[in-house]
């Protein structure tokens, strides 16, 4: 069952509007299954604390977007790394210690600039079973071989979720001194992207909006959109080429431009993996 | 990488060493006057030039005089622009390097030997390359059709398109460049949709640079090594004279870029 597609099409201002009472939320969910809506979660992000809802939205909104993604990818970095999945000395592992130093930077860094500016950097309780349909750190038995495979397509989620959102942040930081360090995490979150893929056998960059294979049916609002081929006005694949493109001209033009998601949609697929602290009433 | 490949004199331009001071120091550089004054790109005066078009039929470089001067001279080389235009210009000239390059890596000894897989690689980078410098292309075009830059003429004599390891140096050097610079323009847009465009350009390239550090050395931590990725896990952010120190020593086409923007937000 695709939960993140079901939280997709739940709109925004349900999302994170104020007056919307859990209540009001569970009843949206009326059409989803218990077992679904149980896992998934998220509007707990939304409803906990304004402060998390409104950050999206604030001036320092897309730096608290940012630090709950990175809370995130850093405590799964950490945990797959503690959890024996990987092999030893594997070029898996030298991967996801890598990424792992890099997320924790992020986090620190996005920490102190949110502390400074006297906002919530609370860190969500995170879940990456996702209520029992993952078992990426092979804590109830799912067996190496899955658990490894899950580890990675969790991963790619996670790396092709944190280009597109801080890409589709970056706007609202014009004018501030976070816009830069902003771009300098965005493509190293992409840098990461490109290798998770390729250690999963597929290329460095999206083609349409294939989430590619092996990765659940769950993580494709992770892609959607990518199939995109207008810039800036401009339906590329019209183009008249100086030099002859090789293969599929529409792959090649949406492999060519990474496509940016809204901070809604970042959130729904964040919270996927966060927990809600509090219990409905 | 920070070692020029060729080099290249760039007036009035100091060099800088360090990716993690560049904005402070472009800002007391901009401070002595740098930003208005002149860094002419010396072209070399090599004859083996390298015409990316090909034989694509384009027409040679017009000599457009895109500067309101009271007394132009007919043969002035181009300035990039100002605002926006200049950023867009100064994307689109390293989108027709890398272009360049990856166009001549297919005609090249080393591709045509290539496993399947790294000819794979290489027609991906190419395609995007290609797709990158001539959306700018139309793109600018329709902005402003009398400000685009020229096709510029490139050098690559230096690379051996027969040797791996020429190829794959020379590419990583010109993708990770190619990082730094879009990071280090981010703050020099003023249009929230340019912005956003440089993003989706961007970040491919990183996923590019990724992909040929991952192939130069598979086994390792080089996709996002400490060479390019600071403690503070940030990635590289070049100012455009980091980046015509890198890169203009391929540029045979003189230009100059006077009147880019300067950062929006200092600190």
């Amino acid at each position: 069952m695709s939960i993140i597609k079901m939280l997709d099409e739940f709109t925004s201002e349900n999302l994170t509007k104020k007056s919307s009472s859990r209540r009001e939320m569970f009843s949206t969910l009326g059409s989803l299954s218990k077992k679904a809506a149980a896992a998934a979660i998220p509007f707990g992000l939304a409803s906990k604390s304004m402060s998390a809802s409104t950050m999206f939205y604030d001036h320092e909104g897309p730096l608290g977007l940012a630090l709950v993604l990175e809370y995130l990818e850093a405590e799964f970095y950490m945990k797959a790394l503690d959890s024996g999945v990987l092999m030893a000395d594997s070029r898996a592992e030298k991967v996801y210690m890598q990424i792992s130093k890099h997320e924790d930077a992020h986090v620190a860094l996005l920490k102190s600039i949110l502390e400074d500016a006297g906002e919530d950097t609370t860190k969500p309780t995170f879940d990456f079973t996702v209520g029992g349909m993952f078992d990426p750190f092979n804590t109830t038995g799912i067996g190496q071989e899955t658990a490894y495979a899950q580890l990675l397509a969790l991963a790619q989620a996670f790396e092709d979720t944190g280009v597109r959102a801080y890409k589709g942040q970056a706007a609202a930081l014009m004018g501030t001194p976070y816009l830069e360090p902003a771009l300098q995490i965005h493509s190293v979150e992409a840098r990461h992207a490109s290798e998770i893929r390729r250690l999963r056998g597929l290329k460095g960059w999206i083609t349409g909006s294939m989430r590619g294979d092996g990765m659940p049916e769950a993580t494709q609002a992770v892609y959607d959109g990518e199939e995109n081929v207008m810039q800036g006005g401009v339906d590329v694949t019209t183009l008249t080429f100086a030099d002859p493109i090789v293969g599929d001209v529409n792959e090649a033009v949406t492999q060519a431009f990474d496509e940016p998601i809204s901070g809604e949609t970042a959130v729904a697929i964040a919270s996927l993996f966060i927990v809600t602290e509090e219990t409905d009433g | 990488m920070k070692k020029p490949l060729v080099k290249v004199d760039v007036l009035d331009a100091s060099p800088k060493d360090s990716n993690k001071n560049s904005r402070r120091k472009f800002i007391k550089l901009g401070g002595l006057g740098i930003a208005g004054s002149s860094f002419l790109l010396y072209g070399c005066s090599d004859d083996d030039l390298f015409n990316p078009g090909g034989d694509q039929g384009m027409t040679p470089a017009p000599t457009p005089d895109p500067d309101p001067d009271p007394d132009p001279d007919p043969d002035a080389v181009f300035d990039l622009g100002s605002g926006d235009l200049g950023i867009l210009n100064y994307a689109y000239a390293l989108e027709q390097l890398e272009a360049a390059f990856y166009t001549q890596v297919r005609a090249g000894g080393y591709y045509a030997g290539a496993p399947a897989e790294e000819q794979e690689l290489f027609d991906d980078l190419y395609n995007h390359e290609v797709i990158h410098r001539d959306f700018f292309k139309a793109a600018i075009t329709g902005v402003a059709p009398d400000g685009v830059l020229p096709d510029l003429e490139f050098d690559v004599s230096s690379i051996d398109f027969d040797s791996r390891d020429s190829v794959l140096a020379t590419a990583m050097a010109l993708e990770d460049t190619g990082v730094g610079a879009y990071n280090g323009a981010g703050d020099r847009i003023a249009d929230a949709t340019y912005l956003t465009l440089a993003g989706k350009i961007v970040s491919v390239e990183a996923r590019h640079a990724s992909a040929i550090r991952s192939l130069i050395n598979p086994d390792s931590t080089d996709f996002a090594g400490d060479d390019v990725i600071d403690e503070n896990g940030l990635d590289l952010a070049y100012d455009p004279t980091e980046v015509f120190d890198i890169a203009g020593g391929f540029i045979v086409t003189d230009f100059t870029a006077n009147n880019l923007p300067e950062p929006m937000t200092g600190a």
